[in-house]
């Protein structure tokens, strides 16, 4: 899916580019974002290295396990596949929490460590899981109760009441949480969904050769 | 109310946080310090292991937006969404918001500009930022960080979520602020 989106974007770039007479520009853009690219992952080392080294004191001192059996009946029913005290689960509720209350520098050192505890769990490293999927849309599709950013904006214009917007964005990103997970939950259950039977008995080490020679 | 609740616990939620962590590990007799050292070693590795992913994903919707084609991808739909009844002006804002988070606060800063803050298209296009968060950038990172190349159905249902999103703004903002 990323691999269509990620040509369809370049080859649509490049040909509206050429016709629009900007093919200068998309050249730029492109060395410009590569480099961005790089500023964002360095920026990321220093909050990264803070937030992991505070996540494993918690760990070690048995808080993260504590969080996730305080969530346990919610985390049941979005993560059937991950044990409910499994170090996934803490990572996970401590990322949520974090991008709820717009804390972004914590949230993604944790969504990180999250990702890191649920690829334990895969049988098939290079193929998402369901509870991947499932907490990616809790990301993607995550609740906002305080937009600060726009907020912000909204006072250097000099709104009459920039906060305004704070009821309508925590209807809108709730309901689009809940669409995303929903749309997990029924997706994971398609055909070209599915994980390859084939995937799972190439990445098991000790399955017969024979096997394989079916597909 | 519910405001000055909000913005207190995310004031207050990191330094709490960061006290009451190694309190309760050091009454659990952990070695503090070194658990902390021994954690934060694996920052560099993450942020470095992100890095092809994130060049391959920003450098596409980085050239996409760049050569013009948001523009015209607008003309296409616009019919659609004059349907159900979005203005044409709040548009590009609501494409952009799955690429690009920087992109679409540029969008919804210069619309506000233009028609004012307290307009009904800048609460709209206010509303659309917050409303969910940059789909691309957040797979491309998360499953980057792991290794992840087949994503099966996390990028339709990311989109899904944003569209779900950006219908509800929609909807709220006409009831809320009225057009």
């Amino acid at each position: 899916m990323l691999n269509y989106i990620w040509i369809g974007l370049v080859v649509i770039a490049l040909i509206v580019g050429a016709i629009n007479g900007r093919i200068e520009d998309v050249t730029q853009a492109a060395f410009q974002y590569a480099n961005t690219s790089v500023e964002i992952a360095i920026g990321l080392i220093g909050i990264m290295a803070l937030w992991l080294g505070i996540m494993n004191v918690a760990q070690e001192a048995g808080l993260v396990s504590m969080l996730a059996r305080a969530i346990k009946p919610v985390s049941k029913r979005l993560f059937p596949e991950i044990p409910p005290e499994h170090p996934a689960m803490g990572a996970m509720i401590l990322n949520i929490a974090a991008n709820w209350l717009g804390l972004s520098n914590a949230a993604t050192p944790f969504g990180l460590k999250a990702m890191e505890e649920l690829q334990k769990l895969n049988e098939t490293k290079d193929t998402a899981t369901n509870a991947m999927a499932t907490f990616l849309a809790l990301n993607t599709g995550s609740i906002t109760l305080i937009p600060a950013t726009i907020i912000g904006v909204r006072v250097t214009l000099d709104s009459q009441n920039p906060a305004e917007i704070i009821g309508t964005t925590i209807f809108a990103s709730t309901f689009a949480c809940i669409f995303a997970v929903t749309a997990t939950k029924i997706l994971q259950r398609l055909p070209m969904f599915k994980v390859k039977d084939e995937e799972i008995i190439v990445a098991d080490n000790t399955s017969q050769p024979e096997n394989r020679e079916d597909k | 109310m519910f405001e000055k609740i909000i913005s207190f616990v995310s004031i207050w939620a990191i330094p709490v946080l960061l006290f009451i962590v190694p309190l309760l590990a050091l009454k659990k007799k952990v070695k503090v310090y070194e658990s902390f050292i021994d954690g934060a070693k694996g920052g560099f590795d993450v942020a470095v292991k992100i890095i092809p992913y994130l060049v391959a994903i920003l450098v596409a919707i980085g050239m996409f937006r760049a050569s013009g084609a948001m523009e015209l991808f607008v003309t296409f739909i616009s019919p659609l969404t004059d349907f159900v009844g979005m203005p044409a002006e709040a548009l590009p804002a609501a494409l952009m918001r799955p690429l690009s988070g920087s992109g679409t606060l540029g969008i919804a800063t210069e619309l506000m500009t233009e028609h004012g803050p307290d307009s009904f298209i800048g609460r709209l296009v206010s509303t659309f930022f917050g409303s969910t968060e940059t789909t691309f950038y957040v797979i491309a990172v998360y499953f980057g960080c792991v290794g992840i190349k087949k994503t099966r159905h996390a990028v339709p249902a990311g989109l899904i979520g944003d569209f779900a999103g950006l219908m509800a703004a929609l909807f709220i903002c006409k009831i809320v602020f009225g057009s």
